[in-house]
C-alpha cells in the first residue's frame, strides 16, 4: 500500500511529503504519525511540505490534526516550506493553521524543535514549584 | 445532469479528484495564469471535486476555455446526480457541514473564484459553475 515515509532522527521525526496527496494518504500519514510518536517517544516532529503545490481544507485539517495530536502525546509539530502561492490560497480559503507551528525552511524548524526541547529540559530541571 | 459530456472527468474516488486537479493545473499553465491564480483554481478544484464525491454520490467535471472578448479564463463545471442540497444560503455559510468537515468548501471556493454559481435540485443533483479570468 501506498505511504509516505516517516524518518526518525534522534527524538526527531521527519517527514518530507513529495507527491499530490490524495485523502485517504492524508488520513493515513496522519495515523501512522500518531503511532509512531507513541512508539518512538519522539519530542518533536517535522513536516517539510516545499514540494507541495496546494494545500486544500483537508490537507489543512490534517496538518492541525497532526499538530493536536502531538501536542496531546508531548510532542512538539513544526510544517516547513509552505509556498507563497500555497499560503496566500490558504489564507483565502478560510484556513489560518492557527495552532500549527511553521517555519520557512527545515534548518529553521529544527532550530526551532530543539529550542523548545531546550526549553523543556529546564523546566525539568527546576523540578516541581 | 444525467449524462456526463465526453471530456467529463470523474469524480468518485479520491485519486481521481488529484487526476482532475491536475488536469485544471495542466490548462492553467496552458493559458498563462500566474503561479498564485493556478493554486487557487487548482484548490477550488480539489474542494468542489471533494463535495461532488462525498455529497453527490460521485459526479464528473468538465474544464473549458473561455473568453468575454478581451480577457481568457478557466471555466470548470462540476455536476454530480447525489440527493442536492435543500438550503443553498445554509450550505454557503463558513463552518456549515453535513459531512464532518471544516465547512470550507463552497464558500472557500467562492473565495477563490472570479465567478461562482451553484444550482441544486433535491433527488437530482447539484451542478456548481467557477471561473477565474486571467
Amino acid at each position: 500500500m501506498e505511504r509516505i515515509p516517516i524518518l526518525k532522527m534522534g527524538g526527531y521525526l521527519l517527514v518530507s511529503i513529495q507527491v499530490d496527496m490524495h485523502d485517504r494518504l492524508a488520513m493515513q500519514l496522519q495515523d501512522d504519525l500518531t503511532s509512531k510518536i507513541a512508539e518512538t517517544c519522539a519530542q518533536g516532529v517535522l513536516i517539510d511540505i516545499s514540494s507541495l503545490e496546494m494545500v486544500d481544507s483537508f490537507i489543512g485539517r490534517m496538518l492541525a490534526n497532526i499538530a493536536a495530536m502531538s501536542r496531546v502525546l508531548d510532542a512538539e509539530t513544526v510544517v516547513v516550506g509552505m509556498q507563497p502561492a500555497v499560503a496566500i490560497t490558504l489564507v483565502e480559503l478560510g484556513m489560518s493553521l492557527a495552532g500549527v507551528r511553521t517555519a520557512l525552511n527545515v534548518e529553521r524548524g529544527m532550530e526551532l524543535l530543539s529550542a523548545s526541547r531546550d526549553a523543556a529540559e529546564r523546566q525539568d530541571d527546576l523540578g516541581p514549584r | 445532469m444525467i449524462s456526463a459530456p465526453a471530456d467529463a472527468l470523474p469524480l468518485k474516488t479520491s485519486e481521481q479528484i488529484v487526476i482532475a486537479r491536475q488536469a485544471v493545473r495542466r490548462r492553467a499553465v496552458e493559458l498563462g495564469f500566474s503561479l498564485v491564480d493556478q493554486t487557487k483554481i487548482v484548490t477550488a478544484a480539489s474542494e468542489l471535486g471533494r463535495n461532488a464525491m462525498q455529497h453527490g454520490g460521485g459526479g464528473h467535471v468538465t474544464i473549458e476555455v473561455v473568453s468575454d472578448g478581451f480577457r481568457k479564463g478557466l471555466r470548470l463545471v462540476f455536476e454530480d446526480t447525489g440527493p442536492g442540497i435543500a438550503d443553498i444560503a445554509l450550505a454557503m455559510k463558513d463552518g456549515y457541514s453535513t459531512g464532518g468537515g471544516l465547512g470550507l468548501g463552497l464558500s472557500g471556493a467562492k473565495r477563490l473564484s472570479s465567478e461562482f454559481a451553484i444550482t441544486s435540485e433535491p433527488n437530482v443533483g447539484t451542478r456548481v459553475v467557477i471561473t477565474r479570468w486571467k
